[in-house]
């Protein structure tokens, strides 16, 4: 058993974990924050990307053990968030999701690649998707909302 | 899938880590994680005890002293995609992390952990054996030594590092004007590669090298292609593609015909974009 201290959607919490318990299990199991979904628990389709300490990581395959102090940010804490919540109406209107098992991953990526590129283009959008799968959509609609958020985003910036 | 059970323990110091490492030989060195925990999930592989590194100091510098650059073993491939030491590549280093899985993984796998597991597919190996680096390896009792490249990739998931050694940092000769070229064939963008070539260019005594991984073992040198790029100009593109295919049929082991011709593209294809560069 090991004892972690770390910040969850800005609120402090220590809980006590196995050694071998991932970031995705202390998230499920332990807070019940159950909007990290986990689809393959090895790395490979993305759907539990949270942020740690401000960057996107698959937390399927990050220690649990190895957070003690970080700051993670996980679907949950993006409700009242500006910016999620531009790329979470652009997601409804575009048709991004069916049965939104992808959906807190894509949105968790989503605001990374806004925040890196300002304004993706389509291309440089699928490219950074790549490693996120979703096996409903066709991705056409995902990468339309990243698109038109980051125009829209860009343009509340322009303005302001 | 979870894995088996194992003990955790994040040292606070490089010297604390290698005691570790030197007392205990059931340690397992955890860095960024990307390619063992999938292992341990998986459960391909297992560990009686993590020795997490993630934290040292030590390992996360880099130096560039106008000759070489040395790059500490924790940076990630992420860090080198945002343009660390950009100049002192010619660009080199940002191409082959961009292409490496995906950000998020990218974000937590470092350098040192990419080289140290050896994966016959991995792209930093074959880019820093194009590059003529060496590491450099710290145990409890021995202090350091420094490898070269050529030495320290020993087979598919085989290294020098002996047990109860650190890889510490990796140290790489500058190249600033470097004329290179990159391919990499995968069967989805961000997976390991069927083959990835990487050609660096001979510039003054510097010799052309041309690496070549996504085969049996690990990355490996094609000395035949290298050396006609040196030393016949005039070469015809039948004699470098005999020189290429000799080399592949030698690193390569019971090569398929698809193997043969996805190497022989790669190949190709990275030696073309490097001549391309213009001097
Ligand atoms: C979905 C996915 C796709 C990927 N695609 C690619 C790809 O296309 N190309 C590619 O090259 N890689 C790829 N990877 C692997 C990735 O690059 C890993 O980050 C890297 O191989 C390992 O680095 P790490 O820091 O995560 O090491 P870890 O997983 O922590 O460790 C890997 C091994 O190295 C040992 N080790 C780690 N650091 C040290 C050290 N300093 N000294 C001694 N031993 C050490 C560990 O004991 C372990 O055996 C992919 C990974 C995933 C999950
Ligand atoms: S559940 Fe973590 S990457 Fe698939
Ligand atoms: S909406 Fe179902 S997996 Fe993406």
């Amino acid at each position: 058993m090991v004892e972690v201290t770390l910040t969850i959607n800005g609120e402090e919490e220590t809980v006590v974990i196995d050694a071998r318990d991932s970031l995705s299990d202390l998230l499920r199991e332990k807070l019940n924050l159950t909007g990290t979904h986990v689809g393959c628990d090895h790395g490979a389709c993305g759907a539990c990307t949270v942020h740690l300490d401000g960057t996107p990581v698959r937390s399927c395959i990050v220690l649990a053990a190895r957070c003690e102090c970080s700051d993670i940010l996980t679907i949950e804490g993006t409700r009242n968030d500006a910016i999620t919540d531009v790329v979470r109406r652009h997601f409804h209107d575009k048709h991004a999701l069916q049965c939104g098992f992808c959906t807190p991953g894509m949105l968790m990526m989503a605001v990374d690649i806004i925040r890196r590129y300002r304004v993706p283009s389509e291309e440089q959008v699928r490219a950074e998707l790549s490693g996120q799968i979703c096996r409903c959509t066709g991705y056409m609609g995902i990468v339309n909302a990243i698109v038109a958020a980051a125009d829209e985003l860009d343009g509340q910036r322009a303005t302001a | 899938m979870k894995p088996a059970l194992f003990d955790y323990v994040r040292p606070e110091s490089l010297s604390d880590a290698l005691a570790l490492l030197r007392d205990d030989e059931g340690a397992t060195v955890i860095a960024g994680g990307q390619s063992l925990l999938p292992m341990l999930n998986l459960r391909v592989t297992a560990a009686e005890k993590l020795v997490d590194i993630s934290r040292l100091h030590a390992l996360q510098g880099t130096n560039d002293d106008g000759t070489t650059v040395s790059v500490g073993a924790l940076v990630t491939h992420a860090a080198i995609e945002d343009g660390l030491h950009r100049e002192a590549f010619n660009g080199l280093l940002q191409r082959v992390a961009a292409k490496i899985a995906y950000r998020a993984v990218r974000n937590m796998g470092t350098l040192g952990g990419s080289l140290s597991l050896c994966d016959p597919s991995a792209d930093w190996p074959a880019c820093l054996l194009a590059l003529d680096a060496s590491v450099i390896a710290a145990s409890a009792d021995d202090g350091e030594r420094e490898i070269a490249m050529e030495e320290f990739l020993v087979d598919a998931y085989t290294t020098a590092l002996e047990s109860g050694e650190l890889l510490t940092r990796v140290v790489i000769p500058r190249r600033p004007m470097a004329r290179w070229g990159v391919s990499k064939v995968t069967r989805k963008s961000g997976a390991f590669a069927d083959s990835l070539a990487i050609a660096v260019l001979g510039d003054g005594d510097l010799p052309t090298r041309v690496a070549l991984t996504g085969i049996a073992s690990c990355a490996r040198l094609l000395i035949r292609t290298s050396g006609i790029l040196d030393e016949d100009r005039e070469a015809t593109a039948a004699t470098l593609a005999e020189a290429i295919r000799e080399d592949i049929v030698e690193v390569h082991e019971d090569v398929t015909p698809y193997q043969l011709r996805c190497h022989h593209h790669t190949v190709s294809t990275a030696i073309t974009e490097a001549q391309s560069w213009s001097k």
